[in-house]
């Protein structure tokens, strides 16, 4: 793991000492996904957060929001200072991300499910509207289990959207287990694909066949795309690698944040 | 009124590129001449209610104004997350076109009569809630949904409703309007139970007791300044809703005045639905009927009221 991917994941824990608590796997399995995206795939302004011609982004799994702050805060949209205060009672930075309050943050989830039928609302103003920014939404494994997903994903295959790219971070563990065992996606490329989607797969945390990846999106000029990534749940904190239980932690103890960032020296 | 609404969706549309509408699975033809108009804001996107409120989001905060349509229940009962977060949370101006709003489908039975839309859409912050009483208040508040800038539940009576509002009246959203001036007693009333209040003003001016009729179209926000002047001058108060009696205009008017004027609440009665699914199925005159909900009930409480007052 290269400096900038544990730079990031210092950004993350910062809001897990702030806040005393998070979504630490969720989080930290989004790392290279938000990194690629900001850094190579989208257009935006921090200083203009709102500027018409931005691609949007959407992080329908809301709880994964420390990774968001994280990037935004590297980005400039507000100083890093301020992951000190997540989750406090006046906070911007709530512990799930909300339009209005955080700059750079598109639209409030957190309840699952919400983000793809939005993007579709969203692709399809710019489609009306003939505008050629990009709606790109990330969604959880386990937050596909919502039917709305699949409601959503017919209607943006309907309408070709191709300028809407959902991610999947499938990092195989949800909040009380695996995937596989709660409620298997399996076959979920070909579950996208039978929906309209024209899907690719990557390792959510390889940074060069992220970049070659972007540089390729959209897959198809008639379709929407699907972008299956393979993470691990918990990435970089080796102790929480691929634990459900480290799903979400609170009551983080100043020893836990030290151990925290020992694994990312 | 539902044919009237969605012809004002057409109207407004023609006039600002910012309207489109959004349909679930309506009947074949809905908004036909919109749609071969206007194709690229027409939307018939299927049985997925959820995904078509989360869409109207997404059109809203891209500077749309979306008009969703389909069965009140639906709406309501199926969509709360999505009304109470994508729309009422982000606080987007999206216009929700309820139909059948009350027992309108009392034939199909429980899953499609929509009793408690109100109370649930009230409950919830930024929405609007509006009930009218005819065809041609529709036309009035439809014209008034254009820039409002909240989300907007619009419920729908029975279609060919008698018209019982009137031009000279005007229409405001959160603003009643009085159709008929009380005397000792006053009819506080939503939706098409205002004209079932008209008629027991006419019944009970027979027998010498002269009754008001205030028409609360907009059940939130409420309007305090109506009730505040004419609850203090009448005897009695009888409020009506085809709506459950849990939460709905009643509810809301008892809250007022336990908040701002805690002794007007003793002289008002509540009608409304009793608190069970429906049973039986008809019409829904029969049904209304079945639960006590007729001009002869409106007249025996209104009575009532007046000899305890």
């Amino acid at each position: 793991m290269d400096q900038r991917s544990k730079q990031l994941r210092k950004l993350i824990v910062r809001g897990l000492e702030g806040g005393g608590r998070g979504h630490i796997g969720s989080s930290m399995s989004l790392v290279e996904i938000m990194r690629v995206l900001f850094d190579s795939y989208l257009r935006f302004r921090p200083s203009d957060a709102t500027w018409p011609d931005r691609d949007r982004l959407i992080l329908s799994k809301g709880h994964g929001c420390l990774a968001l702050y994280a990037i935004l805060a590297d980005k400039g949209f507000f100083d890093p200072e301020e992951l000190d205060s997540f989750c406090k009672f006046n906070a911007r930075l709530g512990g799930h991300p909300e339009l209005g309050k955080v700059p750079g943050v598109e639209a409030s989830t957190g309840a699952l499910g919400h983000g793809l039928p939005m993007a579709v609302g969203m692709a399809l103003a710019a489609k009306i509207k003939k505008q050629s920014h990009r709606i790109v939404v990330i969604m959880g494994d386990g937050e596909i289990n919502e039917g709305t997903v699949w409601e959503a994903a017919m209607s943006a295959s309907k309408h070709q959207l191709t300028n809407l790219i959902a991610m999947v971070d499938y990092n195989k563990l949800q909040s009380y287990g695996a995937t596989k065992e709660v409620l298997d996606l399996e076959p979920l490329a070909d579950k996208w694909r039978a929906f309209g989607f024209e899907v690719v797969e990557v390792d959510g945390h390889d940074m060069s066949a992220l970049e070659n990846l972007v540089a390729r999106l959209p897959l198809n000029a008639q379709k929407p795309t699907a972008v299956i990534c393979h993470t691990i749940k918990g990435k970089g904190i080796p102790f929480a690698e691929g634990k459900a239980e480290w799903h979400h932690k609170s009551g983080l103890s100043s020893d836990d944040i030290s151990a925290l960032y020992e694994c990312l020296l | 009124m539902r044919k009237t609404a969605l012809n004002c969706v057409y109207d407004l549309a023609k006039q600002d590129e910012r309207i489109v509408f959004i349909g679930s699975d309506l009947g074949p033809g809905v908004l036909g001449a919109m749609k071969s108009e206007i194709p690229e804001r027409f939307f018939m996107e299927g049985i997925s209610e959820q995904h078509v409120i989360g869409m109207s989001a997404g059109l809203a905060m891209e500077g749309f104004i979306p008009y969703v349509n389909t069965i009140a229940t639906f709406l309501t009962r199926r969509c709360y997350e999505q009304i109470a977060l994508d729309l009422c949370l982000q606080d987007l101006p999206v216009r929700l076109i309820a139909s059948g709003g009350g027992v309108v489908y009392a034939p199909l039975g429980p899953t499609h009569l929509a009793v408690e839309d109100i109370a649930i859409m009230r409950a919830l912050p930024n929405m609007t809630v509006v009930a009218p009483c005819d065809a041609d208040e529709m036309s009035r508040l439809m014209a008034q949904t254009l820039d409002w800038p909240h989300p907007i539940y619009i419920r729908l009576g029975k279609g060919g409703d008698a018209i019982v509002s009137r031009e000279e009246h005007g229409f405001e959203i959160g603003k009643a309007i009085l159709l008929q001036e009380p005397g000792a007693g006053l009819f506080v009333t939503t939706g098409v139970m205002t004209q079932l209040a008209l008629q027991a003003v006419d019944l009970l001016k027979e027998e010498g007791l002269t009754c008001g009729v205030l028409h609360i179209h907009t059940v939130k926000p409420l309007d305090h300044v109506a009730l505040s002047h004419w609850l203090p001058k009448v005897k009695g108060v009888v409020t009506v809703e085809e709506h459950t009696r849990i939460g709905g205009l009643g509810s809301a008017i008892l809250e007022f005045c336990n908040d701002q004027m805690p002794g007007q609440a003793a002289k008002i009665a509540r009608i409304g639905i009793p608190d069970h699914f429906a049973e039986q199925y008809g019409s829904q005159n029969s049904l209304l009927a079945h639960w006590g909900i007729t001009v002869e009930t409106l007249c025996n409480v209104m009575r009532k009221q007046l000899q305890n007052a």
